[in-house]
């Protein structure tokens, strides 16, 4: 088995989703199942052939450094369900550490 | 049980584009909350994120200052994580392709010299900014999300928290000549978290590691690894085991405090970004960057000290910062005596920019200004002592030609004996009693007499010609 409930409880809590226990029991089959499949391309000999880091095929797509007015904060604040003085007002964080950046 | 101090450093600098490093939207500091953003920095559906040149390129700057590789084929990724300030739930940054890699600097404390190597520089997206209110509410400003940011990882090649400052001071001053960033902690325009790590001495292996956030300032970098090698010693000196943990670090109390157990890199799920095709950079490109950087420090310094016979002190005060460094460059460029130039640089100048909180932009002066100056005192036509009141009109006011400023102000010294040698008959007339004085030997006597007529030109006349032409006119009489 190359998926067990430890693994979906892992992912689980870091996408944020909360599952009951059947649940947790029917989604670690499916994924299991899921990876299974995409692990028959290991019988393929891949020796020699350079890895695939992107779908496309372009490189080098940027633009200038040209500024645009930021979109009406208005327009922005339609999907924000609580605000103060310009800010997005959200639960406290007690972490307090900031972000990962 | 004797332990060493193991240190890496992850330093944050936000480089100073016009726009953010995936959207147009404005990249400046100080605007209304939630103004310079759109629906790419909120990561709206359906938008397109797309690389901004110039910070591909300013990464490339900062990566080559810092000695590093720079790779011939880098890409983004995503990291994924929850958090208000971070609107898509994951921010584009680099994993395993960094632009820049395999850099070192040279670090000094107290005049040992040590190379610290630097792992890599990868260029990513700044999330937004969070106030933590008091009332169970926390408020979120996204206007620096999006903004480019280049993280520089250290090896873990420092011993001591002296050499953690010594490493930030040397990574500040070397980006900021390449003026990619203004680099400056109390903004947060350069930002710094620490891995740290005991182990007994002579051991190869790595302890367990803590990694400090909330170093905000220079002084609390060492700080906050000071109290950490003290917390850790603690605990393994009592037989105790590590957990590998991010600490922050509390300023009003100086010491550190558990935030959360580490997540392993794993668990950001890192993943190409299918957004933005990879980028090839081409060797060209390369040394077109390396050909427009600006001479570093190390190099400006040895050009004064042998082209200008500068002391190797003057140099590294004058190079301490670029606008320094560019000012004293300009005013010499100028004609003007570089001592001259050093001397005013390190002493009136820098004293009016610390007592006044000011930077040389916010302030009047201009090369040419002090330099026009200078030449103004070496002639003659103005005393220094006159000088500190130029200084003081140049710096606060300003002047586009200060020879003409001097002359309506009526600084102009008088050196002329013609209009000199009525003010000194007159002066000898009333005090013949110094004359003789004088004759008899006493100095004390011509110090008086010069005093006299330094006195009835209102500090206008030129000591040292009063003095010739007073020993002349006694000699006479």
């Amino acid at each position: 088995m190359a998926i067990n409930e430890e693994t979906v409880k892992q992912v689980a809590k870091l996408a944020k989703l909360e599952f009951d226990d059947s649940t947790i029991d029917s989604i670690t089959k499916e994924l299991d199942q899921i990876v299974e499949m995409v692990e028959k391309l290991d019988a393929l000999d891949t020796e020699g052939v350079e890895g695939t880091y992107h779908g496309l095929p372009q490189t080098n797509v940027w633009r200038e450094d040209v500024v645009q007015k930021g979109t009406d904060r208005e327009d922005l604040f339609k999907n924000v369900k609580t605000r103060k003085d310009g800010y997005i007002e959200v639960p406290a964080m007690f972490d307090n550490g900031g972000s990962e950046a | 049980m004797n332990l060493e101090p193991v240190i890496g450093l992850e330093v944050h600098v936000e480089l100073k584009t016009d726009s953010k490093m995936f959207s147009p939207s404005p990249a400046h500091f100080g605007a209304e909350p939630n103004t310079n953003t759109n629906v790419i920095d909120w990561g709206h559906p359906g938008v397109l994120p797309v690389v901004n040149k110039r910070a591909i390129e300013f990464g490339m700057r900062a990566a080559l200052t810092l000695n590093c590789g720079i790779a011939d084929y880098t890409k983004f990724d995503r990291k994924n994580y929850f958090y208000p300030d971070n609107p898509k739930a994951y921010q584009i940054s680099q994993f395993d392709k960094p632009i820049g890699f395999d850099g070192w600097i040279e670090i000094d404390v107290k005049g040992e010299k040590k190379k610290i190597r630097i792992e890599r520089v990868h260029l990513e997206e700044d999330a937004g900014k969070n106030t933590h209110g008091d009332n169970g509410s926390s408020f979120v400003d996204l206007n620096r999300q999006g903004t480019p940011l280049i993280e520089i990882v250290s090896e873990a090649d420092m011993r001591s928290p002296e050499e953690a400052q010594a490493y930030l001071d040397t990574i500040k001053q070397l980006i900021q000549f390449t003026k990619v960033s203004d680099v400056k902690m109390q903004e947060g325009s350069m930002r710094c978290d620490a891995n740290i790590s005991l182990r007994p001495f002579g051991q190869e292996e790595f302890g367990t590691k803590t990694e400090l956030k909330n170093l905000n300032s220079f002084n609390n970098v060492r700080k906050g690894l000071e109290h950490e090698i003290v917390r850790q010693e603690k605990i393994l000196n009592a037989g105790g085991i590590l957990q590998q943990e991010t600490r922050r670090f509390d300023e009003t109390t100086g010491e550190t405090i558990l935030m959360r157990v580490k997540e392993g890199s794993s668990d950001y799920r890192y993943f190409p970004e299918p957004d933005i095709p990879n980028l090839k950079i081409s060797e060209d490109w390369i040394n077109d960057v390396r050909a427009s950087l600006p001479e570093m420090p190390k190099e400006r310094q040895s050009r004064y000290i042998n082209d200008y016979s500068l002391p190797e002190y003057d140099a590294g005060v004058l190079t301490a910062t670029v606008e320094m460094s560019d000012f004293f460059q300009e005013t010499v460029d100028y004609a003007a005596d570089p001592k001259q130039v050093s001397n005013w640089l390190m002493g009136e100048v820098s004293a009016y920019l610390n007592s006044e909180h000011l930077e040389f932009s916010e302030t009047k002066l201009t090369p040419k200004a002090l330099a026009e100056m200078i030449t103004l005192i070496e002639d003659g036509t103005i005393s220094s002592k006159i000088a500190k009141k130029v200084f003081k009109e140049l710096i606060t006011n300003g002047s586009d030609d200060v020879k003409a400023l001097v002359e309506e102000k009526g600084w102009v010294q008088l050196s002329d004996p013609a209009k000199l040698l009525p003010i000194i008959s007159e002066t000898l007339d009333n005090n013949e009693q110094s004359i003789e004085d004088y004759k008899n030997g006493k100095d004390r006597a011509l110090g008086f007499l010069v005093g006299s007529v330094m006195k009835q030109t209102r500090g206008k006349a030129n000591p040292g010609v009063v003095n010739k032409l007073l020993k002349e006119e006694m000699d006479k009489r």
